[in-house]
């Protein structure tokens, strides 16, 4: 007996829904095998790691605080992606955002104007933006891999950060620690609910994902990204202009990533700190691809990726689970749902080797 | 009369219920949850804080109910997680990094009953009080030591971020080595990060390859002091007792011992005494100890040994004058101490430190 995979002709509509619940399914069952090992009720454990988190309103709150930035760093990803643009450079484009947001947020402390968040906020999508477009412009004009160049900006964005938080952003009352002063009242975001951290940025990255959903689907720039993705030379018969797509995917990639940035030093933050993000633009890459770069994908894939990282905090409270106990959970999940995956474009057949007939017919 | 009665039996009832609870408050453990930035087997800062912790729940056997959170981000995270500490019933909330400070605060806010403490901040709140340890002194023996031992005259300084606590510990060294061995220079190399072994190591190489034969560290991981192992240099440990990681290159730590500190404020919060406190403590309070001196002369180490001793009984203060900034201004005059409250948070460089200060 052999299990072969056989590649499917075209890929199966129904597997395609039916494979994240079977890897659910599957970390289901292999999660309580191995919490019960570990010597805890397996079912008290799944329930404080997938629902205790959101059980009551401020945890579903913390839920969208912790989904929005990863959202809109993966919706705006996907558009990149879709085109074939590499932008492994959202951790940098959120950075950038973030610092630009806070030094125009930092000017207008004293400011009691309505208008001052919505600047904050564009300062925050200008500085990802124009920092994706600078990889965009590396490689259009001098053929740079944009891998390679976003992620060195990575590391630049984030040596600009520490540079402006212990430099000149720097708390004059703060003991000199890096940190700066909390931002004015008018330049954070509004909560949504009481009693909860749940602010507008989740509104913000609900919006971009519809948005660009509609962008993708029903407009002649969307079919030119995915046209450019699928075939380039096909893009450039077409008489699509190559390099200002690059640029376009990379300005909304980038401008995306840079609200999300935005949005974590006037939401939850309230100030720039030397740490504004925990790798959020890293974590929306597996959030894009787990998404399979939809829009609707993404929105479940990134709840999916903030409820992991909250179960994971509170399976340490509870159950004194060690992080790397946690983080195991977490990978056999993702593990689970890429490795289902493979049912969508082939299917399994178990057949006896036939070597004999083969070779009788030769 | 009815309505009396009705009234007058929900009273007993709530009386009642109020009394057992009070009771079955007594009984139940107090409850301590500990927040960490790095993993708890880091060796270094939240090692030592775990230590701690456990040595809370040794003194008080199950008088007491501890838990803790390891990496947990300095950003929009914390104040989550020092949250459902709260709501998980925690009477006690140790948050020990500097970025846990606002956080901290906002959650304070919320859980008044909650009694937080905060460290290597500098904010208070009536439930919310810090605490530092005067890692200082510890780093002027290290600088002692390093002065004797040097013989290319070169002392290597692995430096994280430039905020006062690490000015004042280059300061202090500084000052050691002038005293000591004015021939010495120090070099320093800033990694921006409290714990990354590989950019610790690499900074430990690039000196070892300049000709710096002492190293010391103010960041966490013990992977200087195994770069100095293998290329046969000294090195001097920070936060947990390193001996382990270099039987040959290893001089001495400078050990954060929070034990005596989480013990008493456990005591206290138990008793209702717990008030919030700016607490700096040092080799006087036994939060800073240097638990051995190795590979070193007997007489360098009686004397390291004599300078712990004076500045545990309080003859010798690392911070006394004269002491010039880089400009070679007088900052603190002869024989004058410099104040505490100046040193929490200081910003520039005594005369001899090869940095610049930051703006």
């Amino acid at each position: 007996m052999f299990i072969k995979l056989e590649p499917r002709g075209e890929a199966s509509r129904s597997m395609s829904y039916l494979s994240p619940l079977l890897a659910g399914l599957l970390t289901l069952v292999s999660g309580g095998i191995f919490f019960a090992f570990l010597g805890h009720d397996p079912i008290e454990a799944l329930r404080i790691f997938l629902i205790a988190p959101v059980e009551d309103l401020y945890g579903f709150g913390e839920l969208c605080v912790k989904a929005a930035p990863i959202m809109l760093c993966a919706i705006g990803l996907a558009v990149a992606f879709k085109a074939q643009v590499w932008n492994i450079g959202a951790e940098g484009q959120l950075l950038m955002g973030g610092l630009l947001a806070s030094a125009v947020a930092l000017q207008l402390m004293d400011v009691e104007s309505f208008w001052a968040l919505p600047l904050v906020l564009l300062s925050g999508m200008l500085g990802g933006g124009l920092w994706g477009l600078l990889a965009a412009w590396l490689r259009t004009r001098f053929n740079a891999n944009e891998i390679l160049t976003t992620i060195m900006f990575n590391y630049i964005a984030l040596y600009l950060l520490l540079y402006f938080v212990h430099g000149s952003f720097k708390d004059p009352d703060g003991y000199g620690f890096p940190a700066s002063a909390m931002f004015g009242d008018s330049s954070l975001l509004p909560i949504l609910l009481e009693d909860t951290r749940m602010h507008i940025g989740i509104l913000f990255a609900l919006l971009a994902v519809v948005v660009i959903w509609v962008m993708l689907s029903r407009s002649f720039i969307g079919f030119q990204i995915k046209v450019l993705g699928l075939d380039s030379n096909a893009a450039k018969l077409a008489g699509f202009k190559h390099k200002r797509l690059v640029a376009v995917v990379m300005i909304i990639s980038g401008a995306l990533a840079g609200l999300a940035g935005a949005g974590e030093v006037a939401g939850p933050i309230g100030q720039l700190i030397p740490s504004i993000s925990p790798g959020y633009g890293y974590a929306a890459i597996i959030v894009a691809f787990l998404g399979r770069l939809h829009p609707v994908g993404i929105f479940f894939a990134s709840m999916l990726m903030a409820l992991i990282y909250l179960g994971g905090e509170l399976a340490q409270i509870e159950l004194n689970l060690p992080l790397a106990v946690t983080s195991l959970f977490q990978g056999m999940l993702l593990f689970y749902l890429l490795a289902c995956d493979v049912f969508i474009n082939f299917k399994i057949k178990f057949n006896r080797p036939q070597i004999s007939a083969t070779l009788e017919n030769s | 009369m009815k309505q009396s009665v009705k009234k007058l039996l929900t009273g007993a009832v709530l009386g009642l219920s109020l009394a057992t609870a009070g009771i079955a408050q007594a009984a139940d453990p107090l409850k301590i949850g500990f927040v960490y930035v790095g993993p708890v087997g880091d060796h270094g800062w939240s090692y030592q804080h775990d230590q701690g912790r456990l040595a809370v729940e040794k003194h008080f056997g199950d008088k007491v109910e501890t838990t803790f959170v390891e990496s947990v981000p300095e950003g929009a995270d914390a104040e989550r997680v020092i949250r459902n500490l709260a709501k998980s019933g925690n009477d006690l909330i140790f948050t020990t990094s500097f970025g846990y400070m606002n956080p901290t605060l906002k959650v304070a806010k919320t859980f008044k009953k909650v009694k937080f403490e905060h460290a290597t901040g500098y904010k208070t709140a009536k439930n919310a009080g810090n605490y530092l340890s005067k890692t200082f002194e510890g780093r002027y023996v290290a600088g002692f030591v390093a002065a004797k031992m040097t013989k290319s005259n070169k002392i290597g300084y692995i430096a994280s971020f430039p905020i006062p606590e690490v000015i004042r510990d280059i300061n202090t060294v500084q000052l050691a080595l002038k005293k000591y061995n004015p021939k010495a220079e120090m070099k320093i190399i800033w990694v921006n990060s409290w714990f990354d072994p590989g950019k610790e190591a690499d900074a430990a190489n690039v000196m070892i390859d300049q000709g710096v034969d002492v190293i010391l560290q103010h960041t966490d991981s013990p992977a200087a002091m195994q770069a100095a192992e293998r290329r046969g240099v000294y090195a001097v440990g920070q936060a947990s007792d390193m001996s382990s990681f270099g039987p040959k290159a290893h001089l001495m730590s400078v050990v954060d011992d929070w034990a005596a500190l989480y013990i008493r404020k456990t005591q206290e919060v138990m008793d209702g005494t717990w008030k919030p406190e700016n607490y700096w403590g040092g080799m006087a309070e036994k939060d800073i100890i240097i638990p051995a001196f190795t590979n070193m002369p007997a007489e360098v180490a009686t004397e390291a040994q004599q300078l712990v001793d004076d500045i545990t009984s309080g003859k010798f203060f690392p911070f006394t004058g004269p002491i010039k900034n880089q400009a070679g201004e007088i900052k603190v005059k002869a024989g004058e101490r410099m104040p505490l409250n100046e040193l929490v948070g200081i910003k520039w460089y005594v005369e001899g430190v090869q940095a610049t200060a930051p703006q």
